[in-house]
């Protein structure tokens, strides 16, 4: 079933048609919670009660909008300061990871690049409870030992980081790694033909090559940092990210004002992978 | 090595190994221990495998994880089934910019919360929801119809969440089969669907084996999608990890439960690439 090979026509037609269906299938979610963010009502349902902006500008009760609802500003506050956290420590390591596995030979690299694999199959609940009940292991002995509280290794911000980081930095080294495959080493050593200490031949040539690569695995991990869910609630404490937020809202019962939200983000993480895909396509 | 080798080679072994070590390795290490106390007395624990067997013998515990199990892998094959059209399509059929520009749309619903998704599903399902609506239009129902709070919609849900991560792996591996082998194939007698069986799926089950492991995982650990769309009923394993660790604040309980989702997705994945043959690295590297 290629296009150089003729087909019956109904055949071919049934296949679009699925496609356009799956399509369909695909856009229908999304599209429905974007358009009853609009909805002049208290319920992100039918009937259509009118179009509003309230559920996004909105001061007064009963349709307080995004931007005048404190708990959702904190929360987007505390997830992207989360994500900026997870992201820079992500690419951090996953560069370093990069060029440890591409340029050394070592005994055991084999086993330790399936082992730098395997949190993406560790379901992330099972890494958030891994994590949760180590932490408390050590805050627990710290105390017993020298009654010293480590307030920060109890459920709260640093530990949803860690969390968060011990999958995406798999991902981050992944994404780097695969460009610096790509790398002409001939060219490093040109530069240090030319007189460059190592340090400068890598970071005037190897990483502006990287650049892109970078980039990517800054956005991807960003966006995934922003969105995850499981990790995150298991090691969440007082100041709930986004998702932890909206999720503790959803079980009370939805507004619009959700949808709001919703589609905020929507906008926010298409217009950041937008930018990305640019980006990487002007290189 | 160079001393300087030496010294570079040991900075860029750092990270990697406190990173596995601190925040993998020891931890699970650390939960299996957890999962083997059996607490005796108000800080006093036992070693021993009574978390286990509270396990096994309750049967609500056990059923939870069976069903689950099922449900996942289920859930896997029916993404498997919907995906590998699409795929075909857009990696085969599709050609310059459309091909590009439906690969782009099947991205773009990923890149927004997993929460945003399964809230998407809620409004269409529910019973003031637009489907039950548009079934009452139609003369197809007298009544509103609940279709939220059950099997089939954490099915629905779980589907729609993981058809990216089945997506991708296919479309790269079916774009890397070459046009001319098709023909030949067709040449040599075959009809659409021998070509299917002989040429095109042993050619994809690289991708079909990282697509399922990952959607297969990705079920397993969900948590949001059957909380979300299921009822009182259908129950799925993480909730019961939740509740013990959140709710009742039995961890040994807790930790016995998530080394048992552990065990189970590890083999299932060991199982799929053994028979596959195939190897981790090939598959998600």
């Amino acid at each position: 079933m290629i296009p150089t090979i003729p087909q019956p026509r109904a055949i071919r037609f049934a296949y679009g048609a699925y496609v356009v269906l799956f399509f369909v299938y695909l856009a229908l979610p999304l599209t429905v919670v974007a358009v009853f963010a609009f909805n002049d009502s208290q319920f992100p349902s039918l009937p259509w009660e009118g179009f509003t902006w309230n559920w996004f500008f909105g001061a007064e009760r009963p349709q307080i909008g995004v931007f005048h609802e404190r708990g959702i500003l904190r929360a987007i506050g505390t997830s992207v300061f989360v994500a900026v956290c997870v992201s820079v420590l992500s690419v951090a390591v996953g560069l370093s990871n990069a060029f440890l596995f591409n340029r050394y030979q070592f005994r055991g690299k084999g086993l330790l690049y399936v082992i730098m694999l395997l949190p993406l199959v560790i379901p992330g609940i099972v890494l958030g409870i891994s994590i949760l009940v180590f932490s408390s292991t050590v805050a627990n002995a710290a105390w017993d030992m020298a009654e010293w509280d480590i307030e920060a290794l109890r459920p709260g911000m640093l530990l949803v980081v860690l969390g968060q980081f011990s999958f995406i930095a798999t991902i981050a080294s992944l994404v780097i790694s695969a460009r610096l495959q790509k790398f002409d080493q001939t060219l490093e050593e040109a530069a240090l033909n030319l007189g460059a200490t190592r340090l400068t031949a890598v970071r005037t040539i190897t990483l502006p090559f990287l650049m892109p690569a970078l980039i990517g695995a800054l956005v991807v991990a960003f966006l995934m940092s922003f969105e995850n869910f499981n990790t995150t609630l298991m090691l969440v404490g007082s100041d709930a990210p986004l998702t932890i937020t909206m999720f503790d809202r959803l079980k009370e019962g939805s507004t619009p004002l959700l949808n709001a939200v919703s589609l905020l983000l929507m906008l926010g993480s298409s217009l950041l992978a937008l930018a990305m895909i640019i980006f990487q396509r002007r290189r | 090595m160079q001393p300087s080798a030496k010294l570079g080679f040991i900075l860029l072994l750092t990270p990697l190994l406190l990173w596995l070590a601190l925040l993998i390795f020891i931890p699970h290490v650390d939960m299996f221990l957890v999962s083997l106390r059996e607490r005796v007395g108000v800080g006093k624990y036992d070693t021993s495998l009574a978390n286990y067997r509270t396990f096994f013998t309750e049967p609500l515990y056990l059923w939870t994880f069976l069903r689950t199990a099922v449900m996942s892998v289920v859930a896997t094959m029916i993404t498997l089934i919907i995906a590998f059209p699409v795929s075909y399509y857009i990696a085969k059929i599709a050609r310059g910019r459309l091909q590009s520009a439906l690969f782009l749309l099947c991205l773009i619903p990923f890149y927004v919360s997993e929460l945003v998704r399964t809230f998407g599903w809620m409004i269409l399902l529910r019973e003031t929801g637009l489907v039950s609506n548009l079934l009452q239009w139609a003369g197809l129902a007298d009544q509103p119809v609940e279709m939220l709070y059950n099997d089939a919609a954490i099915m629905v849900g779980l589907v729609y969440t993981s058809m990216l991560f089945m997506m991708v792996p296919l479309v790269t591996t079916l774009e890397s089969l070459d046009d001319s082998v098709i023909e030949a194939g067709y040449d040599l007698g075959g009809t659409g669907f021998s070509v299917l069986r002989e040429i095109v799926i042993p050619h994809a089950a690289p991708g079909i084996v990282s697509g399922c492991i990952v959607v297969f995982m990705l079920s397993l650990g969900n948590y949001l999608t059957p909380t979300m769309l299921g009822g009182k009923d259908s129950l799925w394993f993480t909730e019961l990890i939740y509740s013990q660790f959140i709710v009742r604040f039995n961890w040994e309980l807790g930790a016995a439960f998530g080394f048992m989702l552990l065990l189970l997705s590890s083999l299932i994945v060991w199982g799929m690439l053994k028979i596959t043959g195939q190897t981790l690295e090939k598959t998600m590297g």
